[in-house]
C-alpha cells in the first residue's frame, strides 16, 4: 500500500508542527530569559496551545471520509482529532496549574517536557501504523518519566519517576514484542492493513489473540486498567500534583485512544473473544479501583484508586464497542474521557492549590478548607460529584452514555455492576466533602490565596464541567462524530 | 538456510530471559539490563520477519532502527533517574526503594 504525497497533509497535521514550533520556543526562552522571568512560560505554553486547539478547529478539522497520510503512518479522522484536541486541553490546563508551583512552575524544562509528551499524546490519537505507534507511545512516556521524578530533591517524587520509568519500560517491551509477532505474522505494520487481512482470514485465531493479549499489557498499563494497575497511586502520590492530573486524564486518554483504534482495526474477526477480556478486565479494574479508594488517607493516593475505577466504566463502553450492532459504543467511551479528563484535572487542580499553601496531601489537612477558601472548596464539590456522577455535572451524562451502550448490546449485568460501583464511589467521594465543609480545625481564619493561573484555570474546567451536564447535546454530537468514522 | 523458526525460538528464549530478569532482579540497573534484552528478543524478531518474510520492503527494518533508537534515550532517562534516586538513598535496590506503599 503506498499513499501519495498530497499538500493537505501538511493541513492536518499543522497542529502538531505548531506544538513542535511553541516547544523550541520555550526551549530558546528558557536559554535567553534571565531566571527571575521565566514565570511567564507557563502563561507563554498554555497561551500557545489555546492558540493551537483554535487552529486546529479552523483547519485541521476531518471532513468527509477518513483519509490515511504521510505514507499510512496517521489517519485524519474524528477519534484522532477529538483525542488531539483533548490533550492539548489538558496541557493547556496542567500549565496554568503548575506555574505557580515552587520548584516547577518557573522551570523551562517543565514545560518544554509537558508539550513534548502533549505532542507523543496527539500522534498516538492518529497513528494508523505500528512504527507510528510505538514511536507515539514512546515520545509521550519517556518526558512523562522526567516529569514524575521531576522534583530531585524530593524523596517521593524520585521514587515515582523510577516506579513509573520500571513499569513502563517493561510493558512497553512486552507490547512491542506483540507488535513485532502481529508484523511477522502479516508482513505489514499498517493497522488498516492488518484489519483487511485478518477480514480475509489469513491469520489465525490463536495467533492473532497471542498477539493481542501482549499488546493489551502495554495498553492496560497506559490506562491502569488491572492487573496492570499497581503503579498508578504510588507515581501520582509521588509526582508533583499537576504531573499526576496529566498522567491521570491526558495520558490515559491517549491510551485509550489507541486501544480502541488497535482493537477495532486489527482485531475485529476475534471480536467475541477480546469482548470477554475486556468485559472481565472492566469490572476487575472499576471493582478493585473503588473498594482500595475506601480506606486512603492521602487525597492523592484517592484519586489515582478513583482514576482507575474511572477507567473500569470507560472499559465497559469498550467493552460494548466488541458487541455486534453497538451503536453507542465508541461514542460513549470518547465522550466519557473527554468529561474524565476536564473533571479530573479540575480534582487534581484543586489538590494542587491546596497542597501547595498546606505542604500536606492527608485528608485530615482539608479540614476547614471551606472557610479558608470558600472557591476551591467549591471547585473540590464540583469535581467529586461529577467524578462520582451526580445530574447536574458532566459525570452523570458520560456514566448514563457508558451503561446505555451497555445495555444496547444486553451486557445488561456490566451496566449492572456499573451502578454498584458508582455507589460504593459515591461514599469516598463524600467522605472527603465531609472533611472540607463539616469538619472545622484551628487554621480556619488564615486564608488561603489562590493565584491568577490557578484561578483561570479552576474556573475553566468547571464551567467546562457544567457545560457538559447541561448542554448535553452538542457534546453528544461531536463524539458521535468521533465514533461514527473509526473505520 | 536456517529456518526462520529457529530465529524466533531464539528471540523467545532472549524475551523470556529478559523478562525474568525484570521480575526477578532486586538491583535497578539489572532491571533495566533486562528490559534491554526483551527490546533485543524484539529486534531479532523484526529482522528476521523482514529477512523471511518482507525482504523487498523496508518496514521491519526501519521499525528495528526506531526500536534501539528509542531503546536508547529509555535508558538514558532511566539512568538518570536511578542517579537521582542513589543521590537521595545511596542505593539501587529496588526492595529499599519502597518510600510510597499502601
Amino acid at each position: 500500500m503506498t499513499i501519495a504525497f498530497e499538500p493537505w497533509m501538511y493541513v492536518a497535521v499543522l497542529p502538531e508542527i505548531l506544538l513542535v514550533v511553541l516547544t523550541l520556543v520555550v526551549l530558546g526562552l528558557d536559554l535567553a530569559l534571565p531566571e527571575e522571568r521565566r514565570g511567564g512560560l507557563g502563561w507563554l505554553t498554555a497561551g500557545g496551545l489555546t492558540a493551537i486547539i483554535l487552529v486546529g478547529f479552523a483547519v485541521a478539522m476531518p471532513a468527509g471520509e477518513p483519509r490515511l497520510m504521510w505514507g499510512g503512518m496517521l489517519r485524519h479522522d474524528w477519534l484522532g482529532f477529538a483525542f488531539k484536541l483533548t490533550a492539548l486541553f489538558a496541557a493547556a490546563a496542567t500549565s496554568l496549574l503548575s506555574m505557580d508551583l515552587a520548584q516547577v512552575g518557573k522551570r523551562g524544562e517543565y514545560y518544554l517536557l509537558l508539550l513534548a509528551s502533549t505532542l507523543g499524546m496527539m500522534l498516538m490519537g492518529s497513528a494508523a501504523d505500528l512504527v507510528m505507534l510505538y514511536l507515539a507511545i514512546e515520545t509521550t512516556s519517556i518526558p512523562l518519566y522526567v516529569l514524575a521524578g521531576f522534583l530531585t530533591r524530593d524523596d517521593k517524587s524520585t521514587e515515582a519517576g523510577f516506579k513509573y520509568l520500571l513499569f513502563g519500560a517493561m510493558t512497553s517491551a512486552v507490547m512491542l514484542y506483540g507488535f513485532s509477532l502481529l508484523y511477522g505474522f502479516t508482513g505489514s505494520t499498517n493497522l488498516y492493513e492488518l484489519a483487511s487481512l485478518a477480514q480475509a482470514g489469513q491469520l489465525s485465531l490463536a495467533s492473532v489473540f497471542g498477539s493481542l493479549l501482549l499488546v493489551l499489557v502495554g495498553f492496560a498499563f497506559k490506562i491502569s486498567a488491572v492487573p496492570l494497575q499497581f503503579w498508578a497511586p504510588d507515581v501520582y502520590e509521588g509526582a508533583p500534583t499537576p504531573v499526576a492530573g496529566f498522567l491521570s486524564t491526558a495520558s490515559k486518554a491517549a491510551g485509550f485512544a489507541v486501544l480502541v483504534r488497535v482493537l477495532m482495526a486489527v482485531f475485529p474477526g476475534i471480536q467475541p473473544y477480546w469482548g470477554a477480556v475486556i468485559s472481565a478486565l472492566a469490572v476487575a479494574t472499576m471493582t478493585l479501583g473503588n473498594f482500595f479508594a475506601l480506606s486512603q488517607k492521602n487525597i492523592k493516593r484517592l484519586l489515582a484508586y478513583s482514576s482507575i475505577a474511572h477507567a473500569g466504566y470507560a472499559l465497559i463502553g469498550v467493552a460494548a464497542i466488541s458487541m455486534p450492532g453497538s451503536t453507542l459504543g465508541a461514542t460513549s467511551v470518547v465522550f466519557y474521557l473527554i468529561t474524565y479528563v476536564v473533571t479530573n484535572l479540575a480534582a487534581f487542580g484543586a489538590v494542587a492549590a491546596v497542597g501547595r499553601v498546606t505542604g500536606s496531601d492527608e485528608i485530615a489537612s482539608y479540614a476547614g478548607l471551606s472557610r479558608r477558601s470558600p472557591w476551591l472548596a467549591l471547585v473540590l464539590l464540583v469535581a467529586l460529584l461529577s467524578l462520582s456522577g451526580m445530574p447536574p455535572f458532566g459525570g452523570f451524562v458520560v456514566k448514563f452514555a457508558v451503561f446505555a451502550a451497555a445495555v444496547e448490546v444486553n451486557l445488561i449485568w456490566l451496566a449492572v455492576i456499573g451502578v454498584l460501583n458508582s455507589i460504593i464511589g459515591l461514599y469516598y467521594y463524600l467522605t472527603v466533602l465531609k472533611v472540607v465543609y463539616l469538619y472545622r480545625s484551628e487554621e480556619e481564619d488564615k486564608p488561603m490565596p489562590v493565584p491568577g493561573g490557578y484561578a483561570l484555570g479552576l474556573l475553566v474546567l468547571c464551567v467546562g464541567i457544567l457545560l457538559i451536564g447541561t448542554l448535553f447535546a452538542p457534546w453528544f454530537s461531536f463524539s458521535s462524530g468521533a465514533a461514527a468514522a473509526l473505520f | 538456510m536456517i529456518p526462520l523458526s529457529y530465529f524466533l525460538v531464539f528471540a523467545a528464549a532472549l524475551f523470556s530471559i529478559g523478562l525474568y530478569g525484570v521480575l526477578a532482579r532486586r538491583n535497578a540497573i539489572a532491571i533495566l539490563m533486562g528490559v534491554e534484552l526483551m527490546l533485543n528478543a524484539v529486534n531479532i524478531n523484526l529482522v528476521a520477519f523482514w529477512r523471511y518474510i518482507t525482504p523487498t520492503q523496508i518496514a521491519g527494518q526501519a521499525f528495528a532502527v526506531m526500536v534501539f533508537a528509542v531503546a536508547a534515550a529509555e535508558v538514558a532517562v532511566g539512568l538518570a533517574l536511578v542517579i537521582s534516586i542513589y543521590r537521595r538513598r545511596n542505593t539501587v535496590v529496588a526492595d529499599d526503594i519502597d518510600l510510597l506503599k499502601f
